[in-house]
């Protein structure tokens, strides 16, 4: 018999206990070499089995199927078998062999943007990463495909969903870098900067023997998105301690440019900042940041005129024009009204006599839905403490932690005579 | 005692502004003055108050503030400097004020290249002669005699104008001292030494060097020694500590120490710095009652006056006072770097000290308190309301400033939940490295274990 035609059959009949489907995935792994070789003449193989029942069977046989060099218009063919199967799949069988689901997903999104039509990959991605995922905490390679797909694709919501949720496992710290990056900039995207911040100080202090070009740019952005969040940035204190010793000393040397713009926002001289912009336009241009290096510029106008908040309780638009170093009444006006529409500022104008009314904040907190927030807030931080003790106790009794403390340990210890100097395991 | 009257009328109308009208500007007598404002400075009074170098010096430099553009001061500075270093010893100096003289004062003051000679010489033979002495002494090896023949040598070398080698020459004698006299001795030298080359960190330490040791110094010399520290720290610019050392200096000093500081200088510098650095309790125990340095502020009476002003909130009346004294105090030697700072921060306490009191203040009405502008006046309550000085708004509109208390309530709770925000992120970013940390680690150690 064909081994094909026998392969097919043993897919199709060892794909409903667990027990088959550990003795098929031996089969599999022996005849996967096999199976590539005949790569020409998988298409109808695939056609024969069903992707929600025989999953692994079927990823085995679509990994060999796509795995050579594919060209535009089979790429029309494939995109859909694979999206097809990766919407179909049984999360639980494909969990047995990560490795190719990762494969074959990576290729769907090659394809797919090969093709420019990245969109078309952000849903089959989205439901893959949540199928290969053990649990919402646990990042995959394939969440910083789908950020980079949602990017491209501009589908920055869809992106946000995932972004959601807390990461706290992580396989390859190469991953965590992408996808940081990547959720920086769709949260840079959606204007959710305090989120950006978190995610790019991530990938600027997670642990790294060499700097990689990845916290380099996500470096200039924690810098610019720094300044339109906080208004403020110094060097000083920029990196904690906890940041890797390589990131502290050679990060600065990458984003000179950046770090100037930081010190002469911190002078609050609008003119300079916009002469400096306009010099360095190219540089900011080459990196793709000049979007953010124009908020940066604006955020210095919001700032000016919060500040004006604190010291003035009406205040003519001709006055707010002048201290903040705006063209006329009427812009100050326009910056006045973005500033109370987003709620950064609580003001009203009154137009007649051209004057300003700042408010105070008037949130009371005194409303039910305020008492909820601070309630779930508390129960928020109460899990996050627990899984912390938890996690403290998990490595105190890690085998490795063992073995180095047990080396560390003075000889001779007053108060257990009785414990060995040594922990040998 | 004449009465100003000119100045006291508009001070009366003010009745709003500053309180208590009946005593008002009219009370205020100016007793007959030492120095008086303007251009009616009185050189020759001024110089009278000092002595030995100091007094050259604090010429020297009235000549050099005054320029060109206020010659016949300048000229009469000179004059005098001229003559008081013909009585000394010292040819360089003469030298450097027959050039800026540059032979205006006609004929009589021009390069005496005779008495120049002359006096180097006597200086060369002055030297080998002590330098032979000296040399006697230290192979006899009698301490007293080396100890005296060192300090001969320090003060051959200040009256010649060479402050180095004097200091140099002074710090030698620390070896030979025996008693505390000696010790007190040296260090009065040094001290003097070091405050006329500038050095104010050697000031501090000679006076503490002064004050440590076991015999109970008298009077006078304490009060020098306050003297000397205070100065050190109003030029370092500790304005709050040099005031202290000014106000503990006692009475009985007088005008025992010009040749470093006059018992006006002490007044002026203790009572501006004390007024431009105590809060209003400081103010009113160490100054106003203060029986000591009440002795000090009736030699200028405008000081007391303009502190007396201004804690009964007549500040009007205390800024012109210190207005008048501004040009006089830009020719102190000492002072006059610190003038600027000194009146700006007195200027920002009355203002503050004048809103503090009220829930809402007319901008019009405090203007006219502080004779100015309006908007200059909004200007500077900016920058104070920025610099968190003063807790008040501006009603732009209608030119009032409201006081304005911020609600502790609303902010403990932004507090709090900032600081859950807080920490939320900071343990779900450490979880996060931890992790990554440890499979770092495993593979590394699988590695190894390979």
């Amino acid at each position: 018999m064909d081994p094909l035609e026998a392969l097919v059959a043993q897919i199709q009949g060892l794909s409903s206990t667990p027990g088959d489907i550990s003795r098929l995935h031996v089969i599999l792994k022996q005849a996967d070499d096999s199976l590539r070789s005949e790569s020409t003449r998988l298409s109808p193989v695939l056609a024969q089995l069903a992707p929600s029942e025989h999953s692994l069977g079927f990823l085995y046989v679509l990994d060999a199927f796509t795995s050579g060099q594919i060209s535009k218009q089979q790429a029309e063919t494939t995109v859909p078998i694979i999206t097809g199967f990766i919407n179909a799949c049984n999360a639980e069988q494909i969990r047995l062999a990560p490795e190719k689901f990762v494969l074959v997903c990576k290729r769907l999104k090659d394809q797919v943007m090969m093709l420019e039509a990245p969109i078309r990959g952000v849903g089959p991605l989205f439901n893959a990463a949540r199928k290969l995922q053990l649990s919402t905490e646990h990042l995959t390679p394939l969440h910083s495909d789908f950020l980079l797909l949602c990017l491209l694709a501009k589908c920055y919501k869809t992106g946000l969903s995932i972004l959601e949720d807390d990461i706290f496992e992580v396989d390859q710290p190469r991953d965590l870098f992408l996808y940081c990056y990547y959720g920086g900039m769709i949260c840079i995207g959606l204007k959710r900067f305090q989120k950006a911040l978190d995610l790019l100080h991530n990938v600027v202090t997670a642990p790294m023997s060499s700097l990689n070009a990845i916290a380099v740019e996500a470096y200039k952005k924690y810098i610019l998105v720094s300044l339109i969040h906080h208004g403020q940035w110094q060097i000083s204190t920029s990196l904690p301690k906890y940041a890797s010793s390589v990131a502290q000393r050679s990060l600065k040397n990458f984003c000179q440019p950046y770090i100037e713009l930081a010190n002469i926002y911190g002078t609050e001289k609008i003119a300079e900042l916009e002469a400096y912009v306009q010099t360095n336009t190219e540089k900011f241009e080459n990196d793709n940041n000049l979007g953010l290096v124009k908020q940066v510029v604006l955020s210095m106008y919001k700032r000016n005129i919060q500040r004006l908040t604190q010291t003035y309780l009406t205040l003519s638009l001709q006055d707010i024009a002048n201290t903040v170093q705006l063209n006329s009444p009427k812009e100050a006006e326009m910056h006045v009204l973005q500033m109370i529409q987003d709620g950064e500022i609580y003001a009203t104008i009154n137009q007649r006599d051209g004057m300003v009314r700042f408010l105070e904040d008037p949130e009371q907190y005194k409303t039910c839905e305020m008492i909820e927030h601070i309630d779930s807030s508390i129960q928020r931080i109460m899990a996050l403490s627990r899984k912390l003790t938890a996690m403290d106790e998990q490595i105190s009794c890690d085998q490795l932690y063992l073995s180095k403390v047990g080396r560390e340990r003075q000889r001779y210890d007053f108060d257990d005579f009785d414990v060995p100097t040594k922990f040998n395991i | 005692m004449d009465a100003d009257d000119d100045s006291s009328n508009p001070m009366i109308d003010e009745i709003y502004a500053n309180g208590d009208a009946a005593e008002g500007g009219g009370g205020e007598k100016r007793s007959r003055r030492l120095i008086i404002s303007g251009d009616q400075f009185d050189i020759e009074a001024y110089a009278s108050l000092y002595s030995g170098r100091t007094k050259i010096a604090r010429l020297l430099f009235i000549a050099d503030q005054c320029g060109d553009d206020n010659s016949a001061m300048q000229l009469e500075a000179l004059r005098m400097a001229f003559d008081e270093i013909k009585k000394g010893e010292n040819s360089q100096l003469f030298r450097e004020v027959v050039n800026k003289i540059g032979g205006r004062l006609g004929l009589d003051y021009t390069m005496d290249v005779a008495w120049c000679e002359a006096v180097d010489r006597r200086a060369e033979q002055k030297k080998e002669k002590l330098d032979n002495e000296l040399n006697a002494y230290r192979t006899n090896l009698i301490k007293e005699s080396i100890r005296m023949g060192y300090n001969d040598f320090g003060d051959f070398y200040y009256a010649h104008g060479q402050l180095g080698e004097a200091f140099k020459s002074y710090v030698r004698t620390r070896d030979y001292c025996t008693t505390s006299k000696h010790i007190i001795h040296m260090c009065m030298s040094a001290i003097l030494v070091s405050i006329e080359m500038g050095q104010f960190t050697h000031v501090t330490s000679y006076v503490s060097k002064a004050e440590q040791t076991h015999e109970a110094l008298d009077q006078i010399t304490i009060a020098k020694l306050r003297c000397a520290a205070g100065l050190a720290k109003l030029v370092s610019k500790k304005y709050k500590l040099a005031a202290r050392k000014f106000l503990e200096t006692a009475p009985e000093l007088g005008s025992q120490y010009n040749e470093v500081i006059a018992p006006q200088d002490i007044a002026t510098y203790g009572g501006l710095c004390a007024l431009a650095t105590f809060d209003r309790t400081e103010l009113k125990t160490k100054v106003i009652d203060n029986i000591n340095f009440r002795n000090f502020l009736e030699l200028v009476p405008e000081v007391r006056e303009l502190i007396n002003d201004f804690y009964s909130s007549h500040y009007a009346s205390c800024l012109e006072y210190l207005a008048n004294l501004k040009a006089n105090l830009l020719l102190d030697i000492h002072l006059h770097d610190h003038v600027e700072t000194l009146y700006d921060q007195i200027r920002h306490k009355a203002l503050i000290q004048y809103t503090l009191p009220f829930v809402s203040v007319d901008l019009q009405m405090m203007a006219s308190a502080f004779k100015t502008t309006i908007s200059e006046l909004e200007k500077e309550l900016v920058a104070l309301i920025t610099d968190n000085q003063i807790q008040a708004r501006i009603d732009s509109h209608n030119k009032i400033l409201y006081a304005r208390h911020a609600d502790q309530r609303n902010a403990t709770f932004q507090r709090v939940l900032e600081t859950g925000r807080g920490f939320d992120r900071d343990v779900r970013s450490m979880l996060l490295r931890t992790n990554l940390i440890k499979h770092d680690y495993n593979a590394r150690s699988l590695s190894r274990k390979l």
